[in-house]
């Protein structure tokens, strides 16, 4: 039997999105897609339309988060169908306008591909993130950029999880992709982080380029760190935060959590340990924008995926 | 250098949140507010969450930056209740923690900060004979915690008139919005052996004079802009970024272009940079400032109960 029979034929993904500014401080995707605005050469790419959008303006514009609302947990569909009336919160109005452009979610006409650019506080490095284990597609470019990135570290996020997944601004497209990229302060610009940014959006869009132009990708294994539960930090009666992320674990991303890890510091010294009962992989330790969101951190397992071969469709 | 006597230091208040979304001081204040005077401590300390409407919002300021409406004119000038929250609030600090003649006069204020810069701790000043803030710069150095400790001369900010001696002590590196332990314990055991050495002081403890590195500030430098748009076109190069109070010589790399182009700095004196990349300042148009240092002496001090205020 030839191994041909096993390769998958997708779509051309040719309209190609990428955002910045759904959070208005995270600078690094902010500075990124206005330079694009202004002077597209170095997105160009043969066989591929692309598009620089910044998507919360007017957060941009106060370097805010959001004004309203999270855009990134805005695209519902209860927000979505909402009607067009007065008095609907900015990023509602916002989300339904990007799904018209980009979308419809959900539908043949929507955006191939959406990369949504983002910076965290939390020590993550560059990590790349995924809504779905199944989308070959994305499973391939993912493994393709941590390939080109090495020895720079890639770390892969996959949040499938039924309760905690959330409607992303990128879940627009027929593939989103997260890029995170930490550690850098809400409103500030650090050179490595953008730098880092732009070469991973560099290298998936030379994947993109080569998928379009017909290069067959052999099947490849993706090793994944799927989300399992958030964590919260020790609170109040009064919802003030009692503790404090503990030394040994701040900045530790991605590596190890035992049982009887510590985990937290209270304010008066005392340290709180990790009871769980296995091992997990903590990631977007210390976010800032998570205070207000019950999530002093993630935890996470370790997976790897199987993808199978993939090439472009013939028409 | 001749020993100088001062009077007895015994009002001192310890401020924090006057930026709302600096979360050391915030967390600290609060953690200081729950304990209650029992009326044995040997200095009375007031706590203040200075902007706390900013500080329940976690943000730097609601209307305008507090740390900016100390100066004279501001704080005489008429507010009403359409006044910008900031403005009012600075004419009530100024009246809890300032009036020399009252009962709540106040000695010594420390106002707490936290800042995105790699400054580790740093006690700003803003006069060059605070020898005060000097010899606690000198008793910080017992700190367990391995940060680097200097002093700048700023302008005033945080300033309630009238008040006899007072400084910002300023940690980072810290995004706001977070609190990170190992800052939040640094903050703590500052302000904990500030308050030793007060006590020290007053209980008749000479603390012998010396030589303290005095940082001053010269000028700040903003990013390279566009001329049109005034948006930036560079980022603090990677080998200036985290090196503040590392000296930075002529020539040396400054800002990273977009473009690729590396800028670099043009002064004629190697000079000292701190606030590289404070998250605040870009608004302010500073990417980092720059700081003469020189060795100061300071005169041994004791406490004369008899000296007037």
């Amino acid at each position: 039997m030839s191994s041909r029979t096993n390769v998958s034929c997708l779509h051309e993904a040719k309209r190609v999105a990428i955002f910045g500014g759904t959070h208005g401080n995270e600078m690094s995707g902010i500075t990124l897609v206005n330079m694009w605005k202004q002077n597209s050469a170095e997105i160009e790419r043969n066989g591929l339309l692309i598009k620089p959008f910044i998507s919360n303006p007017k957060a941009v514009e106060k370097c805010t988060r959001y004004i309203d609302t999270d855009l990134n947990r805005a695209f519902t569909p209860e927000n979505l169908s909402a009607p067009d009336v007065e008095g609907l919160l900015y990023e509602v109005q916002r989300a339904k306008e990007i799904n018209r452009m980009f979308g419809h979610k959900g539908s043949s006409d929507a955006y191939d591909v959406i990369f949504d650019l983002h910076n965290t506080t939390s020590n993550m490095g560059s990590t790349l993130i995924l809504e779905s284990s199944t989308d070959l597609f994305n499973l391939q470019m993912v493994h393709y950029i941590k390939k080109a990135m090495a020895p720079h570290t890639c770390s892969v996020l996959l949040n499938e999880h039924p309760q905690l997944k959330y409607s992303t601004t990128r879940s627009v497209a027929k593939h989103p992709i997260g890029l995170e990229v930490g550690p850098q302060p809400q409103g500030v610009l650090r050179s490595n982080v953008f730098e880092s940014m732009r070469t991973i959006l560099k290298h998936a869009l030379d994947f993109n380029e080569f998928f379009n132009s017909g290069v067959e990708f052999p099947p490849c294994t993706v090793d994944v760190f799927r989300v399992q539960e958030r964590m919260d930090y020790p609170r109040d009666t009064n919802g003030n935060i009692t503790a404090m992320v503990h030394p040994h674990l701040q900045d530790c991303d991605w590596e190890p959590l035992n049982r009887g890890d510590p985990m937290f510091l209270t304010f008066d010294g005392r340290t709180i340990l990790y009871e769980g009962a296995n091992t997990v992989y903590p990631t977007f330790i210390n976010e800032a924008a998570y205070y207000e969101k019950q999530q002093a951190f993630t935890t996470t397992c370790r997976e790897i995926l199987a993808a199978n071969a993939i090439r472009k469709a013939f028409k | 250098m001749k020993a100088v006597a001062m009077p007895t230091v015994s009002r001192v208040a310890v401020c924090g949140g006057t930026h709302g979304n600096e979360l050391a001081g915030i967390y600290l204040v609060r953690e200081m507010l729950k304990k209650r005077a029992d009326g044995t401590e040997p200095v009375s300390v007031v706590t203040v969450m200075s902007n706390s409407r900013a500080a329940q919002l976690c943000v730097r300021y609601v209307e305008t930056d507090l740390n900016r409406c100390f100066t004279r004119a501001a704080l005489s000038a008429p507010v009403s209740e359409t006044s910008p929250y900031e403005m009012i609030r600075s004419q009530e600090l100024n009246a809890l923690l300032g009036p020399k003649a009252s009962a709540q006069a106040v000695d010594l204020l420390c106002d707490l900060h936290n800042t995105t810069a790699n400054t580790g701790l740093c006690l700003i000043t803003y006069s060059d004979h605070d020898w005060i803030c000097l010899h606690i710069c000198k008793h910080l150095k017992h700190m367990q915690f391995p940060y680097m400790l200097d002093i700048c001369y700023a302008k005033a900010y945080l300033c309630p008139t009238s008040i006899l001696f007072l400084s910002a002590m300023e940690i980072g590196p810290q995004p706001h919005g977070v609190v990170r332990s190992a800052i939040f314990s640094a903050m703590q055991e500052g302000v904990q052996l500030m308050m030793d050495w007060i006590c020290q002081f007053n209980s008749g403890m000479l603390f012998e004079g010396g030589w303290v590195d005095v940082y001053t500030m010269v000028k700040n430098i903003d990013y390279p802009r566009d001329s049109e748009t005034h948006v930036i076109t560079a980022a603090v190069h990677p080998d200036l970024q985290d090196r503040d109070f590392c000296l930075l010589h002529p020539g040396d790399p400054m800002f990273l272009c977009f473009s690729g182009e590396t800028l670099r700095y043009r002064g004629k004196e190697a000079l000292y940079p701190f606030f590289i990349n404070e998250g605040a300042y870009y608004e302010k148009g500073v990417a980092l400032s720059l700081a003469r240092k020189r060795r100061v002496q300071i005169p041994s001090w004791f406490v004369n109960v008899d000296e007037p205020k």
